[in-house]
């Protein structure tokens, strides 16, 4: 038989028994459907997460002094004496692929303000390190490169402490504050950032020059952390191998000898939390795939029923003709047609799930093609395999025992 | 000489169910020429629907050999014995085995279906020729739960006529109908008869026998008596004698 004729077979079949095809489809829709929300929703979370840790600044580079231990406690950083200011002059001269580079210095103290008094971190930088951290001033201005030269005692204070230890409200730019007894010139505030990824507030900060922080807070040469950005996020992870080159030259490494620094970026904490997010959209699909094996099963049990309260039928056009292939291709066009049907508006009712999620349960989604293409054929290969077994056994029949039939 | 289009020896069909074995024919020969009318006779279970059913290619006897038009059944693939069943045979069942929900014209219509060569135009003319033959060429549209029994077994035998077919077999297609339908039909096969095509016909009635050049009657699965008829009667005079409706 032609394959049109077949076509128009199996959907006059499938219009004669609309409601059992509808009922059949719903496996189908429910299955598809949930398959293309879930993924929408895993690939949304994914994306936010991503977005989140972005605002953090996602092409920065940092470079510590001693070997990463990964997964383990890393011996402390600050303790180490490694990593100097050569080294931080070398990354900034010879490194092709970085925007912006400070070193950088950091400790703990007491910011007070007259009666005022909260712990808090100072972090020495250069005047570089607002455009690597992507945070904006609210108020006054940055220091400059002459006042790091100078080290001269000025501060930029994040709003935590503005709120304690200027409780009253008045404008902590021009105001003096102490920093370990070290009396600090306020000379901007910064932005509001919130909590990062990892529950640290970004506000509770106070940023002066590193000289300042080295000399006078510290009393250490050495750096704590370089803080680079590279020119984008894609050049990071190219630009993590630069800094890796030059500081291997910069602390005389022999090929055999394992990096006595660490560099890392953003990137890599992306991808941390993103396999976190894709383990999550695995176990969602998961179960939307379950869903969507029992809607097979059910095109399997219809078309079982279909080929045995058609058996008659079988018979009949067995005995006027019908070859076996004729007739196994009749039901398996049928079983597709369902399917893909099915599938079809299963693939509406995902992308209409997904849009209702987005806009009353304010998830973030996100749909993917891949998750339309991949359930779809998931769906037409269920119909296809589902749908063959009955079929065969319908064109295995012999035409009397199939006429026969009660 | 004529040309034998049916020719079976010592046939045998035995259907086993559980530890009984039935025999249902017990070997049987005979030779059909084409263009011959043949009713097949013989009370209820003496095995027609059996005979004409192997002889129709839906069928496997037990033993025995069958030629159709001098090729032997036995040596046929199941899609060359389809194609045969598409091509030579034309079957009317017993039950009419129409499809439900399905209209006269499409049911007319499904053997050509299986048919590669006949297009969707060439389709539906021939099913409706096939159709206006029977006398239905008023209800195309119909299903079979809008037609009644005479009308719905004249579906049948218009699906039976419209591939052309060397040999119509027929397993009581007049059972359910009256004597005037039946008279009609009777008329229709001896028409179709005259142009060549061979028609094998089973059957309860003896006057429906009248009308055909032979007779075969069977009796427990044997042939007991095969004769040809020397006074064949014309359905459409008779048609013609029978009284004018009188209720
Ligand atoms: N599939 C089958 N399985 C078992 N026995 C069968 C089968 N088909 C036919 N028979 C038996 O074979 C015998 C002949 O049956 P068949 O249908 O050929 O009779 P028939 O002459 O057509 O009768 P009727 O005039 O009532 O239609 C019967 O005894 C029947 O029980
Ligand atoms: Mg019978």
């Amino acid at each position: 038989m032609r394959i049109l004729n077949l076509l128009k077979v199996a959907f006059k079949a499938i219009v004669l028994n609309k409601m059992r095809s509808l009922l059949t489809m719903l496996g189908i829709i429910i299955g598809v459907a949930s398959v293309i929300a879930m993924l929408a929703i895993g690939e949304g979370s994914k994306a936010s997460i991503r977005e989140s840790i972005s605002n953090m600044g996602s092409n920065i580079i940092t470079i510590r002094p001693g070997a990463e231990v990964r997964g383990g406690v890393r011996g402390s950083a600050s303790d180490m004496q490694t990593l100097t200011f050569e080294d931080y002059e070398a990354i900034r001269d010879e490194a092709t692929l970085l925007s912006h580079i400070t070193p950088m210095v950091n400790g703990g103290g007491q910011v007070i303000n007259g009666s005022n008094n909260w712990p808090s971190t100072i972090y020495g930088v250069n005047p570089e390190y607002l455009e690597i951290k992507v945070v904006d001033l609210q108020n006054g201005s940055m220091f400059t490169n002459a006042e790091v030269q100078a080290a001269a005692k000025v501060a930029l204070i994040g709003q935590t402490v503005v709120e304690n230890v200027f409780p009253d409200g008045t404008n902590p730019v021009g105001q003096m504050i102490r920093f370990n007894n070290i009396p600090f010139k306020v000379i901007g505030v910064l932005e509001e950032k919130g909590e990062n990824t990892f529950g640290q507030d970004q506000d509770d900060v106070v940023i002066a020059p590193y000289t300042t922080v080295q000399k006078r807070i510290l009393a250490i040469d050495y750096l704590n952390q370089v803080m680079a950005s590279a020119v984008s996020e894609e050049d990071a992870p190219e630009a993590v191998t630069q800094v890796i080159d030059i500081m291997r030259t910069q602390h005389k490494l022999r090929d055999d000898e394992e990096d006595n620094f660490s560099v890392r970026s953003m990137e890599e904490l992306i991808s941390t939390f993103s396999s976190t997010t894709e383990m999550l959209t695995i176990l969602l699909v998961a179960v939307a795939s379950i869903s969507l094996l029992i809607g097979g099963i059910g095109i399997m049990n219809i078309m079982y029923v279909s080929v045995k309260e058609r058996t008659k039928e079988i018979g009949l056009r067995m005995a006027i003709g019908g070859r076996g292939a004729d007739i196994l291709m009749q039901f398996l066009i049928e079983a597709i047609l369902i399917s893909i049907t099915g599938g079809l508006l299963g693939v509406v009712l995902g992308l209409g799930a997904t849009v209702f999620i987005e806009k009353f349960l304010h998830w973030p989604t996100s749909v993917a093609l891949y998750s339309i293409v991949i359930s779809f054929a998931v769906c037409a290969i269920t119909g296809i395999f589902f749908g063959w077994y009955p079929a065969r056994k319908a064109a295995a029949l012999d035409p009397i025992t199939a006429l026969r039939y009660e | 000489m004529s040309k034998e289009i049916i020719k079976i020896n010592e046939l045998k069909r035995s259907f086993t169910m559980g530890t009984e074995t039935v025999h249902a024919l017990k070997g049987i020969s005979f030779t059909i020429n084409k263009g011959e009318f043949v009713t097949i006779m013989g009370s209820s279970g003496s095995g027609k629907s059996t005979l004409l059913n192997i002889l129709g290619c839906l069928d496997q006897p037990s033993s025995g050999s069958y030629e159709i038009d001098g090729v032997s059944i036995k040596d046929l693939s199941k899609n060359q014995l389809a194609n045969i069943r598409n091509e030579k045979i034309g079957f009317i069942f017993q039950s009419y085995n129409l499809l439900p929900r399905t209209t006269a014209i499409e049911n007319v219509e499904l053997p050509l279906l299986y048919n590669r060569k006949v297009n969707s135009t060439e389709r539906k003319s021939r099913a409706i020729k096939a159709l206006k033959m029977v006398g239905l060429g008023d209800r195309l549209h119909h299903t079979p739960s809008q037609l009644s029994g005479g009308q719905q077994q004249r579906v049948a035998i218009a699906r039976s006529l419209v591939n052309d077919p060397v040999m119509i077999l027929a397993d009581e297609a007049t059972g359910n109908l009256d004597t005037r339908t039946s008279y009609e039909i009777m008329s229709l096969f001896q028409e179709l008869n005259r142009k060549g095509i061979t028609i094998t016909f089973v059957t309860h009635e003896p006057d429906i026998a009248s009308f055909s050049n032979r007779t075969i009657v069977l009796k427990d699965g044997n042939i007991i008596k095969d004769y040809f008829n020397t006074n064949i009667l014309s359905a459409e005079k008779e048609l013609a004698a029978l009284p004018i409706e009188d209720h």
